[in-house]
């Protein structure tokens, strides 16, 4: 508050200087950054422009070879093509199998590793079982050693429980490998709520299964939210664990593209090919564009305020 | 309907990773006191709280309560509630569904719930604010609700740990008046943290001064005020401190008397504990207030600070090179520099023994 008195009327003062101006948003060193994100975003934005545009040409038009060339008989053949009729190996039925199976294992490994995660971080921080740190750490290490390394047990150890090749079997390799990261997640943010709140409850006569659903969950949207979306791109772009756990009836699409595009009889179909591998990528691409404010906001989420 | 229960702990001792914070700590609290537990912060009361309340564990001796050993019981079998310095309300639930958690989880009949949240909600003034997140309440409001959560459940024991120290001078002073008419209300057992000496004094029937997990000592304000143990507490309390003067007591065929380079006290009226028979090195403490500014007194000291608080003022005089602060009530006018007449109340004295800082 400006407690001084003001005396005389502001028209009285001695003559003012010019108020400076408001400065001009165009200084070189506005100019270079621009420049770089604009070089750095055509950069990023050059192939997916080649794969849009060679997607709805004609093979003819391709064979031409004017790679950047917009399209002069423009024509969606070609993603049709890709849903519904494209060869994967044997099969003809296009990439839609593959949707479908990705989309039958991801929502429930997502749901599966999150749940499980969650559980795993609110005992980790509120709990504190003997041991803890020790458990922590171990599971943090398995997040650190490459997949190729475990493949081989993993396949004896479904295999002898009658898992293999099946789609609970890849539901349960992803909930597994998913575990360290989510556990590391949920347990960072619930160590960022205060501990009062946890006795406060454990007064209230809550027990460990009452808090967690009524009063931790609840509290947890931004991160479920950076969960969820690092699960659902993580498990979607996934090619070597549903190649190897998921069996031939439960390929999910980035396996089904691999099959698209490498299959070697008669001309190469690179209208098909693109439209094929966009539509693949169309799941992590849309989650991001709609979630991306929610990811930020979940990632910077700190202390959260009472 | 609440009821009164006593607290009563034995030989508590309880240890944090490799501290042992508290030792061998007994505690008595009768049924339908307010005990203050009052010390600096690192003294372990907080630790006694959230002992007495279940959340941390003791290493050894018993916490009877309601003449039940509930040392090992779980929280919320102890029929205890505890409000928390920062508040530590439900943030996704509205003040409503905050004040009614603890008796959804038990159970209790909708319409009990309906009762007793009506109840507290009348007591504290929370009727328009039932329907709200805590994140829409001001800092008095949430402290409202969190004190509203405890009334709720009807708790036998009230537990508050530094449930003022996050508002602001004036509501800290509204909510104290206000617990304090809460505690006459509903008579129940309350135990209160504290490291503000105000807050011990005004609030307390009983306080206890803590210091490194030991009780100072316990009684009621008044006589903490007035006749401290040692030299930790008689510094502790009162604002500004009690004057210290090192000297020694000397007996002489007229009586004790303490002695200093320039004074010469007559304590032979001290009530002593065990007369000391020799000379001895000790501490003289005298209270502020107990310092009386006048013309015609026997002691001479400078003015060095004089700090005006309105209905009174504190003068600080240099006295040989000790500051001695005196509550003037008068407000006479004494400027910097002056040379000023002083004496000692020698009925409201302490003498604390140097060497130990035990008092006399």
């Amino acid at each position: 508050m400006n407690t001084v008195p003001s005396v005389g009327k502001p028209a009285t003062r001695p003559a003012k200087r010019p108020a400076p101006k408001r400065r001009s948003h165009f200084t070189p060193a506005r100019f270079g950054v621009y420049a770089f994100l604009i070089t750095a975003a055509l950069f990023f934005l050059l192939p997916l422009y080649v794969m849009l545009v060679t997607s709805v040409k004609p093979m003819t038009e391709i064979r031409m070879g004017n790679l950047l060339a917009l399209p002069m008989h423009f024509t969606f053949a070609p993603w049709h093509d890709a849903w519904a009729s494209a060869c994967t190996g044997l099969d003809c039925n296009g990439i839609q199998v593959g949707f479908w199976n990705s989309v039958r294992i991801v929502v429930p490994s997502t749901i599966l590793s999150i749940a499980i995660g969650a559980v795993n971080g609110y005992a980790l921080s509120f709990w504190r079982p003997r041991g803890a740190g020790v458990l922590f750490a171990i599971l943090l290490m398995g997040a650190f050693i490459p997949v190729q390394v475990m493949v081989y047990p993993l396949v004896r150890v479904l295999a002898s429980v009658h898992l293999f090749s099946s789609l609970p079997g890849i539901v349960v390799i992803h909930t597994i490998f998913g575990m360290p990261i989510m556990t590391l997640l949920f347990r960072n943010y619930y160590a960022s709520i205060p501990l009062e709140l946890f006795k406060a409850a454990r007064i209230d006569g809550g027990g460990f299964w009452r808090i967690f659903l009524q009063l931790m969950l609840p509290m947890s949207t931004p991160i479920i939210v950076v969960a969820v979306i690092m699960q659902v791109t993580g498990i979607w772009n996934d090619f070597i664990l549903g190649l190897v756990f998921a069996g031939t009836k439960n390929l999910p699409m980035t396996v089904q593209l691999n099959n698209i595009i490498n299959t070697t009889t008669g001309e190469r179909l690179y209208n098909v090919n693109m439209a094929a591998t966009i539509l693949t990528s169309m799941v992590p691409l849309a989650i991001y564009f709609i979630s991306g404010r929610w990811f930020v906001r979940g990632i910077a989420s700190g202390a959260v305020k009472g | 309907m609440t009821n009164v229960s006593n607290v009563s702990i034995r030989n508590l001792r309880i240890d944090l990773g490799a501290n042992t914070v508290i030792e061998a700590l007994d505690l008595d609290v009768n049924a339908g006191e307010f005990v203050v537990l009052l010390g600096p912060s690192g003294c372990g009361k907080s630790t006694l709280l959230h002992s007495i309340a279940g959340l941390i564990d003791v290493s050894d001796g018993s916490i009877e309560i309601g003449g039940q050993d509930m040392t090992w019981a779980d929280p919320k079998d102890r029929r205890i509630s505890l409000v928390f310095q920062s508040y530590a309300l439900y943030p996704t639930m509205n003040v409503e569904r905050n004040l009614s958690f603890a008796l959804r989880i038990n159970g209790t009949p909708k319409a009990e719930i309906e009762r007793r949240v009506t109840r507290a909600s009348e007591m504290l003034q929370l009727g328009p604010l039932l329907k709200r997140k805590p994140a829409q309440l001001s800092g008095g409001q949430r402290q409202r609700v969190a004190i509203g959560r405890a009334i709720v459940r009807e708790a036998d024991v009230f537990l508050f740990d530094e449930p003022l120290s996050n508002l602001d001078a004036k509501l800290r002073t509204e909510l104290r008046r206000e617990l304090k008419q809460l505690h006459q209300r509903l008579g129940a057992t309350m135990i209160y943290v504290t490291h503000d000496q105000v807050e011990a004094m005004t609030l307390a029937t009983r306080m206890a001064v803590m210091r490194g997990g030991v009780i100072q000592q316990i009684g009621t304000p008044a006589e903490v005020y007035a006749r401290p143990e040692n030299l930790f507490v008689a510094t502790f309390l009162g604002s500004p401190a009690m004057n210290m003067l090192q000297g020694r007591l000397e007996r002489r065929e007229e009586g004790m008397r303490f002695r200093t380079e320039h004074l010469d006290l007559d304590v032979s009226r001290y009530p002593f504990k065990t007369l000391p028979d020799t000379t001895l090195p000790c501490v003289l403490g005298v209270r502020p207030e107990d310092v009386r500014v006048g013309a015609d007194l026997a002691q001479r000291g400078n003015v060095s600070l004089v700090e005006p608080m309105g209905n009174h003022q504190v003068i600080w005089l240099d006295y040989h090179g000790a500051q001695i602060a005196s509550i003037d009530q008068d407000k006479s006018p004494i400027a910097l520099g002056d040379a000023c007449a002083f004496s000692l109340d020698s009925a409201h004295i302490s003498l604390f023994d140097e060497a130990s800082g035990a008092r006399l």
